[in-house]
């Protein structure tokens, strides 16, 4: 038991810092490299470093070098990951494309779009999101109702899409619809590239709670699409959207709290006063203090487990999946916890970086898997449970009940 | 990075396990907490010390295994899956961790092939009332080799034959190494929370005692063995926790209600998958313990609290809803769930409770101003 590199792993290491070194300025200790908004100069920049990442063998490191990848070991991936995040870099907005929309295509797509389009993507020339979730197909995404219907050697897609995070500065989407109401829900879907800048295409910026606005509704009013951007079968979208979907669980589950953690909150309460003395000699405080951070260090040390299995090039456990079940609502809890101490002052927005945190941390709660549906995966393919009984089996989809029009 | 046992260390894991299956039933414990003068499980105890297990982090040179802690740690897993109804936790984790922090030369050469072999059969006297002990509160007196006072709800001691007790020497705190069944000594058997773990008020009348260590400075060893013994008794809890699930997850996917089983409603599945994160988390702090205790790293103290209190929570967790989820049965006298019930409180009693260990907690992430 050790928490060292192999000597592989510490010369692959050396090397990603040699090239981060060279290229950009590392982060002063506690500086966070945060860029609030994605405006155009935001994105040009994410480009810049994104295509010189490209040139220079440092991006989509898992990929195959065909493809414009590395050919690297999941493990050499994450020591790279470490390694950027103590630089100024700026944000990854490529993550979508990179982790889920390319293996989605070299798994399902023709070699013709695979040549198209890998290359670009790798290299930020070409950014993509991703068109699955409605307003009435959340956590049941299968539920979906934007519907593709043949015209001539095209497709006519009609309907609405929800969340989509960087619509706005995307040039391709994959989207999935339904192009056949009449088979069951799960059989008539189907998978296209679309263009994010065709005619019909219309996005609206959604704003938060937080007053943020990362996602946005796309609106498809008879957007045309080639049926040479079909991905995989017609009928197949399910299958297809299942890849995609766990490479979104492989790429988010390292994924750590973010925002402000348990050792703000230690400052914070060595700073405050309860009856004339430290908050954080007070009981109370000291055993919140505590409860968050046994959980929060629980979370890091199971990322270490993970990290073991990848090193020793083997699949993960399933106690990968349970990063976010515990830290979104833990960031909530937290959040809630450091207010409270603030007292009459937690009211005012710029009292500390709490105050934002309670504001953003519901989302966390609900983005790429709700708590909920994360218990019922641990429930189902960990404990081996059985699936509540479905109402949505066996009939046409046209003939389910949807709560929207 | 390499978190995570050796082959060779979970082959010795999995010996444990089937050792403790075939001779640790839970009948065995049954048998223990149903009895009256059964003190502890005596064939499995003498077994175990076959296995090498009460000396395996002893070095040879005292009559240990000398496996190291990294195997104990798993060994101590095995024991809370199995609920042994030993006394392994008092006379492993923490008298002979007392003598092995703070014997001279020549007492560990007496003491702990004693320990190791299983013919002693230690304790570690704390209390004196109820809540968290204070150094400044020792009432039991060490003077001249004679020790006065008394000792509560000592774990164990109904089985122990040897304790290490905290006393109040002139210089101040002391710790001293007593034979019970010596001269000076009485012991009052008490009902305890899980009576397969019996403890005991002990009573010293100017008994015969050996120091420990040096006079005036057995907090600090108390405090370094606690700390030790967290770790070890939090593999423990963590063994005991996750067998709790499975047996909680077998039966819920055996019992059926409303024409399907119950372990097919989500509100039982959601809860069994928060037991299970639980446990996952208690198991990735007790590794971070492990290797801290094993490496005498500086990260020993938080690292001990972070896996006592995860064991602990995580433990308890699994069995209060042990019992509420195999529903009435689950409160019978006759279903095993009780004991799982018993032992996660017992155990989280014996080395003081999850408040005392997160209180301890913050002090160690805030000692030296460095939060």
């Amino acid at each position: 038991m050790d928490f060292n590199d192999t000597s592989e792993e510490a010369a692959f290491r050396a090397e990603a810092r040699a090239f981060l070194e060279a290229h950009v300025a590392p982060l002063e200790p506690g500086q966070r490299a945060s860029f609030e908004t994605e405006d155009p100069q935001t994105v040009e920049a994410a480009q810049h470093w994104q295509a010189l990442k490209k040139d220079n063998g440092w991006a989509c490191l898992t990929w195959p070098v065909e493809y414009g990848g590395r050919g690297a070991r999941p493990i050499e991936s994450v020591i790279w990951n470490q390694e950027e995040a103590r630089f100024r870099v700026p944000p990854n907005i490529f993550g979508i494309g990179i982790g889920m929309l390319g293996p989605t295509l070299m798994a399902h797509g023709t070699p013709e779009q695979r040549e198209r389009y890998l290359q670009k993507m790798a290299r930020g020339d070409e950014i993509w999101c991703q068109l699955f979730s409605e307003p009435g197909a959340g956590s049941d995404l299968a539920g979906l109702q934007t519907s593709a219907v043949r015209d001539g050697g095209d497709w006519r897609i009609n309907g609405q899409k929800i969340w989509t995070s960087g619509a706005h500065f995307c040039r391709w989407g994959m989207i999935v619809t339904r192009t056949d109401p009449t088979a069951e829900k799960h059989d008539g879907l189907t998978y296209f590239i679309v263009d994010m800048k065709a005619p019909g295409v219309e996005i609206r910026p959604i704003r938060q709670i937080n007053g943020g606005a990362n996602f946005n509704q796309v609106f498809f009013s008879d957007v045309r699409v080639p049926d040479a951007n079909r991905v995989d079968a017609v009928g197949n979208g399910w299958r297809v959207s299942m890849t995609t979907l766990l490479n979104e669980r492989a790429s988010v589950g390292g994924a750590g709290g973010g925002g402000l953690g348990v050792r703000d909150l230690i400052r914070l309460a060595g700073q405050l006063e309860i009856d004339g003395r430290p908050a954080l000699e007070d009981s109370h405080v000291r055993q919140r203090i505590a409860d968050f951070y046994v959980r929060l260090r629980g979370v890091q040390h199971t990322g270490n487990r993970t990290l073991t299995a990848l090193s020793r090039g083997q699949t993960p456990g399933p106690e990968a999946s349970i990063s976010k079940l515990v830290t979104a609502p833990l960031a909530q809890q937290l959040a809630s916890f450091a207010i409270e101490l603030q007292s009459l002052a937690g009211g005012e927005m710029a009292a500390s970086g709490f105050q934002d945190g309670y504001l953003g941390s519901p989302g966390m709660r609900i983005a790429a898997g709700t708590d909920e549906i994360l218990r019922n995966i641990l429930a189902e393919r960990v404990l081996g449970l059985p699936r509540e009984p479905r109402m949505d089996k066996g009939i046409p989809f046209k003939d389910i009940p949807t709560g929207t029009a | 990075m390499n978190f995570d046992f050796s082959d060779e260390q979970k082959l010795l894991q999995k010996t444990a396990r089937d050792f403790l299956q075939e001779h640790s039933p839970l009948a065995v414990c049954r048998r223990v907490l149903e009895s009256d003068d059964e003190l502890y499980a005596e064939d499995l105890w003498s077994g175990a010390a076959e296995m090498g297990w009460q000396g395996a982090a002893i070095p040879e040179e005292f009559g240990g295994a000398g496996f190291g802690y990294l195997e104990l740690v798993l060994i101590a897993e095995e024991m809370g899956r199995a609920l042994a109804p030993i006394p392994f936790g008092s006379s492993v984790y923490l008298a002979t961790e007392a003598i092995l922090a703070a014997g001279g030369d020549e007492q560990k050469k007496r003491c702990l092939p004693e320990l190791a072999s299983g013919r002693w059969i230690g304790a570690l006297a704390l209390a004196e009332r109820p809540g968290r002990p204070d150094p400044a509160r020792i009432e039991t007196r060490l003077e001249g080799g004679r020790l006065t006072g008394t000792k509560r709800a000592v774990p164990d001691a109904a089985a122990a034959n040897r304790a290490v007790v905290l006393a109040a020497a002139p210089e101040g705190p002391a710790l001293a190494l007593v034979d019970l069944d010596g001269e000076g000594v009485s012991r009052e058997v008490l009902a305890s929370l899980d009576p397969s773990r019996p403890g005991a008020t002990l009573r010293f009348d100017a008994a015969p005692a050996e120091p420990l260590g040096p006079a005036g400075g057995g907090w600090e060893i108390l405090e370094r063995v606690l700390r030790r013994a967290a770790v070890l008794q939090a593999f423990e809890q963590l063994g005991g926790a996750a067998r709790a699930l499975e047996i909680t997850r077998d039966f819920t996917l055996g019992r059926y209600a409303f024409g399907r089983p119950i372990a097919s409603f989500q509100a039982l599945k959601h809860r069994l998958a928060d037991v299970y994160v639980a446990v996952e988390l208690a198991r990735s702090n007790c590794f971070y313990g492990a290797w801290a205790l094993e490496q005498e790293a500086p990260e020993l103290g938080e690292a001990a609290c972070s896996a006592r209190v995860s064991a602990t929570d995580a433990f308890e967790l699994a069995t209060t809803e042990m019992i509420q989820m195999h529903g009435g049965v689950g409160y019978t006298w006759e279903y095993d769930c009780h004991l799982f019930y018993r032992r996660a409180k017992w155990l989280a009693a014996s080395l003081g409770g999850a408040a005392d260990w997160r209180d301890r907690l913050v002090g160690e992430l805030t000692a030296g101003g460095g939060a």
